[in-house]
């Protein structure tokens, strides 16, 4: 695969021409929803005038089309967007074109991000990498195969409880879920407030440390941005790292075991040290990520109306109506799903003991991982369950299909840095996955980590 | 029934919520500018007023700094941790399907609000809290369209909720009042009543005499005058008295108030509440305050009604007179001035008096607030009348003189002058003016009868010195000047 650096000092718009003819080509995986060509090479010929420089200059990149980006319009996969063009663009994109990188296409995702298969886009899904029979993971299952498909060598997406880990490991390639907070959500369509994140796919963890050394930073447009603080850093030696026994159980596949297991040899050959640890706590991570995120859903998603933007029914007669019929036809069921189950554990008299409660364990497990830090500098495990399952394997059940996540969701709900690298693949030649996850604000480490272990 | 017979035999409890529009210069969570009076519909959003997808809300600062000044005006603590939540429900003129406002933990709590009613009594209501939250935008219905105005949405407001300590429609008014003359005298407000800058919520509820639970209430809501809230409460306490007295039951709903034909109308029972489903708004940090960010935003408070009329208290002027004064804030700023270096005086005095009978409008608050009319013209005024140089109607005169455009800028003396107002107090001018009354004919009688002691008629006397001096002769010194010639 190609990395970044294989494309600097190039001319830009023959590197924009061969990324957009791999992207024609591998039309089939349905990984991209638009291409922003006229764009990109007009951007492409300013980098070759010299007009753009930076240390991304004329190096094409894919965004996830839940970010507000010129040049194509902003779907989120969804009809109520089908038609929306962005006046502005997302911080993440405004700093990557900053650095002289240049957008090609927008990648396809489960519609407003709700899935893990990228099976929910309002326009078919994304096919996986390695084997046109399984899926691509999601939500941000189109930018994890276009990296993996080597189209561009780096891709955003937005990660909210596993959304760029999952997909990552289904595809062999490294995902990055910074700290809650590391890089601004402004011009991203939110899905869920409190643990929405955005990070990246690349090819190696160099480059990722790259990409989110330029995303990273406090942006006045986003309160919740943390002060600067990621800093490209080097790995340290003799750490200590937990092994969640929580995720090695029974129900997870024995090749994911099996690879996980490669993958903690290849940390004690490097000199650290590997202990088995346990979170009990971890089992209702999914129940509580399952009633918090619903509810910042529901409310997230009560802007698109019909009125002021976005898909409008035909044929309403009143104002209900209007309401009903637009977002009947510009959702899809796994957004209609979310958007009852919030509402439902919202509602007076089921607040105190849904959302509440949910919030208050949600501490409990932050306080769990708090502990686990004071002893291991580095938590690992598998990053989902099993490897990329079959297109509608598990569509009919979405309980199902909520498990895929059960890995992921505890970073997310205690805002912490996680990565996916890939370690190896299933007997059926289907890529695994690790996840490593760190104390926040220790995502330059993780990667640093990563790093390492790549090379050794 | 007559009111008297109600009031004798129900109580009337009342408790007011008021939007506070603040003064900021930008709205309470983007960057688009907070004054759209005047502007046209549309035209003052931005992409986060606007809804669109990825917006978020940035914190307004200044927000924060005129609801700490609220809260201190009014007497409450402020939070030194407040929280944002959302409140949902779909309407075409809230964008982002929310409104963001403060329901957890509101950053003002408690406080209190001492309200002079027209009486000179005081009515003393507490306050349960006040929570900051932003405005929506407004719909412009037809028959067959509505049209949606977002340029007020995101402009920030501050809710006051008081208790229900009020129990008379005049007290209701007291309070709207007060709490208008504190919230424009801390700045929090630009006061703009007629453009909706404070609108009130009146919760109302009747109960017979001594009862101890409180009658099922109704709330009539947004009323942008005192007036209304007065009779708004008014009427509704009439209309309770005549349903309970009719053997029926009064409902718990919403009320809106008919300005043209004064009562108020049913809009919703509260069985069509909504479900507003809050939660807490996780796009924003808490407000953290310290104690030092507190007390150095309300060292900036200005003089409130309260400590000018403890100031005033020894000039034992009407509260009436206190209380309109104290309407406009410059107004009082200026007296309090006059106040200082003059004291308890009739100099003092006399000015206080001039401004309670002026219908002030704001064109002569902009007068009094630019320094055209001010302290030393006003006290020189009142000096002339108190050193008999005017009259009272010619001082009364200049002082309306004072705020037209064409003395603008005059000094009283020079006014009077171009007038020709001012009074001769030259004795031995006036002497001879005194002289030549007396030695009238005309006179004979008055003078003949003044001499036998009926002292009434040297009223005439004086009346015929001020008619031959056309008005400006000093009429204490010709009523002088006529016992010591005649008797």
């Amino acid at each position: 695969m190609t990395k970044i650096s294989d494309y600097i000092s190039k001319n830009a718009r023959q590197n924009v021409v061969e990324a957009i003819k791999r992207a024609n080509d591998n039309n089939e995986y349905h990984a991209l929803l638009s291409l922003t060509e006229e764009r990109a090479l007009e951007r492409a010929d300013a980098v070759d005038r010299g007009e753009i420089t930076g240390r991304l200059a004329g190096v094409p990149f894919v965004v996830k089309d839940n970010f507000l980006a010129f040049g194509a319009p902003t779907t989120a996969a969804s009809r109520m967007l089908e038609n929306f063009k962005a006046p502005l663009q997302a911080t993440a994109v405004e700093k990557l074109e900053a650095e002289g990188a240049i957008c090609i296409g927008k990648a396809n995702l489960d519609a407003f991000a709700h899935g893990g298969s990228t099976e929910n886009s309002a326009f078919g899904p994304t096919l996986n990498a390695y084997d046109k029979t399984k899926v691509a993971g999601g939500s941000s299952g189109g930018s994890a195969v276009v990296t993996a498909l080597d189209i561009v060598p780096f891709a955003l997406g937005s990660d909210t409880g596993g959304s760029i880990r999952q997909p990552a490991s289904f595809n062999g390639v490294i995902g990055v879920k910074p700290t809650y907070g590391t890089v601004s959500r402004y011009g991203v369509v939110a899905m869920a407030s409190s643990t929405d994140t955005i990070g990246c796919f690349a090819t190696d963890a160099e480059d990722a440390e790259l990409i989110m050394d330029i995303m990273a930073g406090k942006d006045d447009k986003d309160m919740t941005t943390l002060p600067d603080f990621f800093k490209p850093a080097e790995a340290k030696s003799g750490l200590k790292i937990g092994l969640i026994k929580d995720t090695m159980t029974d129900d997870v596949d024995p090749d994911v075991k099996q690879v996980t297991l490669d993958y903690v040899e290849l940390l004690k050959a490097a000199g650290h040290t590997v202990d088995e640890v346990e979170m009990p706590i971890a089992k209702y991570a999914l129940a509580i990520y399952y009633i918090v995120v619903p509810a910042e859903v529901s409310s997230n998603l009560a802007r698109y109306d019909g009125i002021r933007y976005g898909h409008r029914a035909e044929g309403a007669s009143t104002l209900a109506e209007l309401y009903g019929k637009s977002r009947d036809e510009g959702f899809v069921t796994e957004n209609k799903r979310r958007i009852m189950i919030g509402s439902y554990v919202l509602s007076s008299g089921f607040f105190d003991a849904y959302y509440l409660q949910a919030q208050k364990v949600r501490t409990l497990l932050v306080n769990e991982f708090n502990k686990l830090f004071e002893d291991y500098d580095v938590l690992i495990g598998p990053t989902t369950p099993t490897p990329a399952f079959g297109l509608g394997e598990n569509v009919a059940d979405p309980i199902k299909m909520y498990l895929a996540d059960i890995m992921t969701v505890p970073a997310s709900l205690a805002g912490l840095p996680a990565i996916s690298v890939p370690a190896g693949k299933s007997t059926s030649g289907l890529p695994i996955g690790v996840q490593l996850v760190g104390p926040r604000r220790s995502d330059a480490e993780l990667l640093a980590l990563a790093k390492s272990v790549e090379k050794a | 029934m007559t009111t008297d017979e109600m009031l004798e035999k129900y109580d009337m409890t009342i408790g007011i919520e008021c939007h506070v529009q603040l003064a900021t210069t930008t709205k309470l969570f983007s960057g688009a500018d907070n004054d759209a009076r005047n502007r046209e519909p549309n035209t003052v959003v931005n992409p986060i007023d606007f809804g669109l997808p990825g917006m978020l809300p940035v914190l307004n600062r200044e927000a924060i700094n005129l609801a700490i000044k609220a809260g201190k005006t009014l007497g409450s603590e402020i939070a030194h941790v407040s929280r944002f939540d959302r409140k949902h429900y779909f309407y075409p003129d809230l964008p982002k399907g929310y409104q963001t406002t403060q329901m957890y933990q509101p950053i003002i709590i408690g406080g209190l609000v001492e309200a002079p009613l027209e009486d000179g009594s005081i009515v003393k209501v507490h306050l349960h809290h006040a929570h900051l939250e932003e405005d929506a935008g407004k719909l412009t219905h037809d028959s067959t369209y509505s049209l949606v105005d977002l340029n007020r949405a995101g402009t920030p407001l501050i809710e006051i909720v008081s208790e229900p300590d009020m129990h008379s429609a005049a007290e209701a008014k007291a309070y709207a009042t007060e709490l208008y003359r504190l919230m424009t005298y801390a700045g929090v407000t630009r006061g703009d009543l007629y453009h909706g800058n404070m609108r009130f919520d009146v919760n109302i509820s009747i109960a017979p005499k001594g009862a101890t639970e409180l009658g099922k209430r109704a709330e009539v809501k947004n009323l942008n005058s005192f007036r209304s809230v007065e009779r708004a409460a008014d009427f509704e306490f009439r209309r309770q008295v005549e349903l309970l007295e009719k053997g029926e039951r009064v409902v718990q709903e919403t009320r809106g108030w008919d300005e043209t034909l004064q009562k108020t109308n049913s809009q919703r029972s509260k069985e069509d509440a909504q479900d507003y489903r809050y939660m807490p708004d996780a796009d924003i940090p808490p407000v953290v305050l310290t104690d030092e960010e507190i007390a150095s935003v309300q060292a900036d408070l200005p003089i409130l009604p309260s400590a000018y009329r403890e100031n005033w208290k020894a000039l034992n002027l009407d509260s009436s007179v206190v209380n309109a004064v104290l309407n406009y804030q410059p107004v009082a700023v200026m007296l309090d001035a006059i106040v200082e270096r003059y004291g308890a005086t009739d100099i003092a005095r006399r000015v206080f008096h001039w401004f309670a009978s002026l219908q002030v409008n704001d064109q002569d608050v902009a007068a009094v607030e630019s320094g055209l009319v001010g302290p030393q013209r006003l006290s020189e005024l009142s000096m002339m009348l108190e050193d008999n140089k005017l009259s009272s109607t010619g001082a009364k005169e200049i002082f309306l003189d004072l705020f037209k455009e064409e003395y603008l800028g005059k000094m009283p003396a020079e006014i009077a002058e171009s007038k020709n107002l001012l009074q001769v107090s030259d004795e031995s001018a006036i002497g001879a003016i005194v002289d030549e009354v007396l030695a009238d004919p005309a006179s004979a009688k008055a003078v003949e009868d003044l001499k036998n002691g009926n002292d009434k008629v040297i009223g005439f006397l004086v009346g015929q010195v001020m008619k031959k001096s056309q008005g400006k002769a000093n009429p204490a010194l010709a009523q002088d000047l006529i016992r010591k010639k005649v008797l």
